[in-house]
This record gives C-alpha cells, sequence and structure tokens, in this order.
C-alpha cells in the first residue's frame, strides 16, 4: 500500500496564554526563546496511523511537509518513526498559503510523486486551526474523504474506518484512493528508536520548490490578528489548612453563590 | 452586496436533532439576520434530509428566516459527505447565494471545507464574529486561532459565496416570532445511489450517563491528572448529585477513560454551564476554547502554577483525591437540605 502523510511544523500549541507574543507585523505568534516549531499534533497521530498500517501490511510511507527549511526537522521525525521518504515543499511563494493554496500545492505534490492509496493528515493543525486542508485535498484530487478517524482497518482489499461523531462513531467502508484526516484517539505517536534517528539523519530530504510546483493564489486574506481579552482573571483561592476543609468551604462558598 | 442580483441571498445549513431545529441553526438564523438586513438580501435555510417534518420550514421562519429550501429524499436518510456536498453544489448552482453559513458542528467540520473546495471558494472555519466589511461589502469573519489564544479575522478575496462555520454558543438566539411569513422551496437535485463513493456500516451512539453535556447548567470535568476509568466513576458521583455532566479534556478520551463524546473543547464540545468545575486538568486553550458564555469557573489543581487558575473563579490547590471525596459529601448533605434556592424541595 502507498500511503502518504501531509505534516505541518507549527509553534508548540501547548503554550500557555500568558506567554503568547504576536508579531503584529508578519501576523504570526513570536516563538518564545529557545522553543523550537514542532510537528503539529494530530499529524504526528496520523503518521502514527500510517505505521499501524504498515505493521501488518507491506507499505511504502512518503511524508509531506509545506513548510521553510525548518520543517527538514519534523520530516526526519517521521523518518525516525518508520516513514521510508520524505519530501519538503519549500519556497517563498508557498509561504503565506491559506487552506486553499496549501491545500493545492500538497494536492499537486501528491500527484508529481505519482501512484498512491491512501492519504493521511491530520483533523486539524494547531496554528491556524482551520481544519480544511485534508478534505481539500480530497476535493482537489477527485477522491472521497473521511474525516476526524480514529482506527482504520484493512481486510482482504477491504477498507474500513471509525470516525468520531458528536455522540458517539460511525463504521464506514471506503474504495480506494482516498484520504482520512486523523483524530487523537487512533493512540499515542510511537517513540522514534536510537538507531531509526541516526539512519533518519542521514537521509536525503528532496525540497520541492515553485520549479517543480505552481503554487496557488490564497481565497482568503487576513486583515488582522490580535490576542482577544478574557477578562479580569482574578481567582479567589480557598485556603483552609486541610484538603476536606477546602472541600467543604468550596462547598459552602458555591452554595452562598447559588450556584449547587 | 456585489451589486450582483445572483448573490442577493445569505443560506443557511440547518441542522435537525431528533426531527427539530438544532440549537446552532437557532443561532445561525440570527447572525444570518443581521447580515441580511444589512445587505438587504434574503435570509434562506436549506434543510437536507429524509422525511422532514413540515414545522420545520414553519419554525425556521419564525427563528428568522425568509425562505426555507427542503432537499428531502430517502438518499439524504443519513449525512454523508459526498451527497450532501452534491445537493448542496446543486442548490448553489441554482440559488446562488452570497453568503453561506454552516454550524461548526460535527456536520459543518466535514460538510463545510469539501463544500467550499467544490464551490472553489474561501472558507473561515470556527467564528465567533460575524459581520460585513463596510469597505468592501464582503462578509469579515473572526475565528479563534492558535488554539484560543489569538483572534484572526479573514475576508474571501476570490469566489463565491462567502462562506462560514460559526461556533455554537457564542450567539443567542432570537426569539420566536410566529406571525413571520416566508416562503418553502422544495428542491430536488436528482442525484442517485453512486454519488456516495463512502458507504456507512455502521453508527454507534454511545450512552451518557446524566444529563447531555452541550446543555447541561454544571459540568464536573476531568483532566490527565483523573489517571483511570476509576477516578471518573467518583466525578460522575459528584455529577449526578448536582444533575450536572461529566466532561473531560482530550486526554483521558485518548486514553479511552471515557467515551470521546466527553471532550470539551476546540476539538470537542462547546458547553455554556453556569458552573464548570474542572479537576486535575491544566486548562490548555484548546480545552478553554470549549467553555462558553457566563460561567463560574472552579478549578482543582495541586500545581500552584497551572494556567487554568488564570481564568478560575475559585481555585483549590490540592491533589483531587483528597478533595473530591469530601466534596462530593459535602455536596450531597447540602442536596439534601435543599436547592441552591433555599427554599424549595430538590427534585430528586
Ligand atoms: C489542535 C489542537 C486541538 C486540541 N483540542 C482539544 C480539545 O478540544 N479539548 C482538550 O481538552 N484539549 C485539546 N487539545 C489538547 C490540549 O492542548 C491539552 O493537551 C489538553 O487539554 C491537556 O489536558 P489536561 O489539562 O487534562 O492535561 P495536562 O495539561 O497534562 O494537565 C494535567 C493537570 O493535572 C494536574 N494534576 C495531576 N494530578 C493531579 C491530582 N492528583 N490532583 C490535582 N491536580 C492534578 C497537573 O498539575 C496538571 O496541571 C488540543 C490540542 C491541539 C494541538
Amino acid at each position: 500500500m502507498n500511503i502518504v502523510v501531509c505534516v505541518k511544523e507549527i509553534p508548540d500549541p501547548e503554550i500557555p496564554a500568558s506567554a503568547f507574543r504576536l508579531d503584529p507585523e508578519s501576523k504570526r505568534a513570536i516563538l518564545p526563546g529557545g522553543r523550537k516549531l514542532v510537528i503539529s499534533d494530530y499529524d504526528e497521530r496520523a503518521v502514527e496511523a500510517a505505521l499501524k498500517i504498515k505493521d501488518s501490511l507491506d507499505s511504502k510511507i512518503t511524508v509531506l511537509s509545506l513548510g521553510r527549511e525548518s520543517a527538514q526537522d519534523i520530516i526526519r521525525h517521521c523518518l525516525a518513526m518508520g516513514c521510508d521518504e520524505g519530501i519538503l515543499l519549500s519556497d517563498p511563494l508557498f509561504d503565506d498559503s491559506d487552506s486553499f493554496a496549501t491545500a493545492f500545492v500538497l494536492a499537486e505534490a501528491i500527484k508529481r510523486k505519482g501512484e498512491f492509496d491512501l492519504i493521511l493528515c491530520g483533523r486539524q493543525e494547531g496554528e491556524w486551526d482551520a481544519g480544511q486542508v485534508g478534505s481539500g485535498i480530497a476535493e482537489l484530487l477527485g477522491i472521497p474523504s473521511v474525516t476526524t478517524v480514529v482506527n482504520i482497518e484493512i481486510r482482504g482489499g477491504r477498507v474500513v474506518m471509525e470516525r468520531l461523531l458528536w455522540d458517539g462513531h460511525e463504521i464506514v467502508e471506503v474504495p480506494l484512493p482516498a484520504l482520512a484526516t486523523v483524530s487523537s484517539e487512533i493512540g499515542e505517536p510511537r517513540y522514534p528508536t536510537f538507531r531509526k534517528v541516526r539512519e533518519a539523519s542521514k537521509k536525503e530530504i528532496p525540497v520541492w520548490t515553485s520549479q517543480e510546483i505552481t503554487p496557488a493564489k490564497p481565497q482568503n486574506r487576513l486583515l488582522s490578528l490580535f490576542i482577544p481579552s478574557h477578562g479580569e482573571g482574578k481567582c479567589e483561592f480557598i485556603e483552609e489548612t486541610s484538603p476536606e476543609g477546602k472541600a467543604t468551604r468550596l462547598a459552602m462558598t458555591l452554595r452562598e453563590a447559588k450556584l449547587i | 452586496m456585489d451589486r450582483n442580483m445572483d448573490r442577493s441571498e445569505v443560506v443557511i445549513v440547518g441542522e435537525l436533532e431528533e426531527g427539530k431545529i438544532a440549537s446552532i441553526t437557532a443561532e445561525l438564523l440570527t447572525v444570518g439576520r443581521t447580515l441580511a438586513d444589512e445587505l438587504n438580501a434574503t435570509l434562506s435555510t436549506v434543510f437536507v434530509g429524509n422525511q422532514i417534518s413540515p414545522e420545520v420550514a414553519s419554525e425556521a421562519i419564525s427563528l428568522g428566516g425568509d425562505k426555507v429550501y427542503i432537499i428531502d429524499t430517502p438518499l439524504f436518510k443519513d449525512y454523508l459527505t459526498d451527497t450532501y456536498v452534491a445537493a448542496l453544489e446543486s442548490l448553489d448552482r441554482e440559488v446562488k447565494p452570497g453568503i453561506l453559513l454552516l454550524g461548526h458542528t460535527t456536520l459543518g467540520r466535514d460538510l463545510a471545507p469539501s463544500l467550499a473546495f467544490r464551490l472553489k471558494t474561501g472558507l473561515t472555519t470556527d467564528c465567533v464574529e460575524l459581520s460585513i466589511d463596510a469597505e468592501t461589502g464582503c462578509l469579515r469573519k473572526t475565528k479563534p486561532v492558535y488554539g484560543g489564544n489569538a483572534w484572526a479575522t479573514y475576508v474571501c478575496d476570490a469566489g463565491h459565496p462567502h462562506m462560514a462555520t460559526l461556533r455554537a454558543k457564542v450567539i443567542p438566539p432570537l426569539k420566536r416570532d410566529a406571525s413571520r411569513k416566508g416562503e418553502v422551496v422544495h428542491f430536488d437535485p436528482q442525484l442517485d445511489e453512486a454519488t456516495a463513493r463512502v458507504k456507512v456500516i455502521d453508527r454507534v451512539r454511545e450512552e451518557m450517563p446524566g444529563a447531555r453535556l452541550e446543555g447541561a447548567n454544571i459540568i464536573v470535568c476531568g483532566g490527565r491528572g483523573i489517571g483511570s476509568p476509576e477516578g471518573f466513576k467518583q466525578l460522575e458521583e459528584l455529577a449526578r448529585i448536582l444533575n450536572g455532566a461529566v466532561g473531560c479534556t482530550r486526554i483521558p478520551s485518548d486514553n479511552k477513560w471515557v467515551p470521546a463524546s466527553y471532550q470539551i473543547g476546540l476539538t470537542g464540545k462547546v458547553v455554556s454551564p453556569s458552573l464548570y468545575i474542572g479537576m486535575a486538568l491544566s486548562g490548555a486553550s484548546q480545552h478553554l476554547a470549549g467553555i462558553s458564555g457566563n460561567t463560574t469557573i472552579v478549578a482543582v489543581n495541586k500545581d500552584p502554577e497551572a494556567n487554568i487558575f488564570s481564568r478560575a473563579h475559585y481555585g483549590v490547590i490540592d491533589d483531587y483525591q483528597k478533595v473530591l471525596p469530601a466534596l462530593i459529601e459535602e455536596c450531597r448533605q447540602l442536596r439534601s437540605s435543599g436547592s441552591p434556592g433555599g427554599d424549595d424541595k430538590l427534585e430528586e
């Protein structure tokens, strides 16, 4: 099975609100000093989903990332996890891609690469939180998409996926080629072994630029980016010597406030 | 809008819940009404499904709509990306709306991106504010980004309709006005079975004990620090006593301590209880994104530096395992001596 996984590097999404800063010029978050960009969390789960298939079925996994030079690091991370090859899509002309332009460049790269059976993406990246690129690639390639997938099974040529619903889940049968966006319930991403990390560090990662792939014009324009106000954060701490005392005081306080 | 007659409708993709209009659709009608009035446009709602009750259309009109499209054949009994995208693509060709809005729900999250790419237009998902740009007449779409640490405002420069999905519970619905009059149009996109490439084999609904999370007035929410399914049993006990519901952060759902449908946040549910008690969770912005409205937040966490305390109204710095049993006992006693008003009896 030929699997393509699309991954993105983003600022660490777990940065606490108090440390979060914006650069009004570039309309981007400022990376706190010393921090590196990380692989977007759901994308890493998509890699894990691909590796789970490879565990039981002879497969080749190609990782694609649209990003700056530094995105080589996350591609190498995916190779160290067990993926077979990676391609970086990088060009100043790709830099300000919105969901549309990103999906377009990725879809063109997938076409250029040639054969594929299954494309996997994270359900949503943690920077712009748009959740559109996966479905977009599927539309552009004219293949079906299944979103928020938490399990993939391939048995005798039948591909069965489980996806989340708001009040449960649904089991669907998907003809290949197809695209799936993966949710975190698929399971924790595996750790790369030391040997794999060493191997990955030696692998060549080709870079495709606007020479190879025509960029697309974004459809949405970012007018402004700002930090919203959440009002005055004023926490009243319940101070008592014992935890039981705190529980009692908390319950009383909530009762006085007519909340319970 | 566009000074183009074709683009004189604002269309909402309606959703039903147990046959009735879902709250997100009422919220969309409120925003849609404001936008349509500003543009002098017609506000329409489209319902796709099978055996849709005629009351749905009149209800959508009472809630602020001018027009309702009904797409109702057995093919649309269950939601499928392929059939719904094709149906709405066909409606778009017929109606040519200027603006197309969906809810940021299970359906909208799946349908809106595919539809936007099919229609070759720009979509902004999970919006919390929608308005008309005075200068260009375009739809201004504001949404949280960076997990909610920042907000971004977009306009779509290329393509029509201008599309957005709206986050649940950020807009209060309009009051019903049963005297409103409107038009109902039945629309048949003439699709056949072959449109659906993906086939549904089974749909499984998870039973949630107690109140429904989305409508609950009190929510007891657990995070990574709860540590096990047994820990959640205790949270369920507290929720039961308070007539509330249990929620979780992403970690307990990833670890399968509770079903995924318990998850609150950016990729989970949006809730607006009057009281939220968060236990052993750090208060990541992606989690807090799921708490909307005028909610009193209580946090129990052993780390005084936890981010949740910067948003909480009441904080307890301690091990939840020591606080929770006493809190359960205390609440049981309080509840058995009456509800918050003091004099009326408890429902149970
Ligand atoms: C794109 C994206 C979307 C996401 N969507 C969501 C979402 O919808 N919902 C969501 O919740 N998360 C979401 N996340 C994940 C989110 O960023 C956090 O990782 C997650 O919310 C953390 O959960 P937590 O607070 O339970 O765990 P942690 O951050 O690990 O916090 C655990 C806390 O428990 C405390 N603790 C531990 N043991 C005890 C104890 N015995 N007593 C008291 N306190 C204790 C610790 O001090 C710590 O503060 C998303 C992430 C991304 C990137």
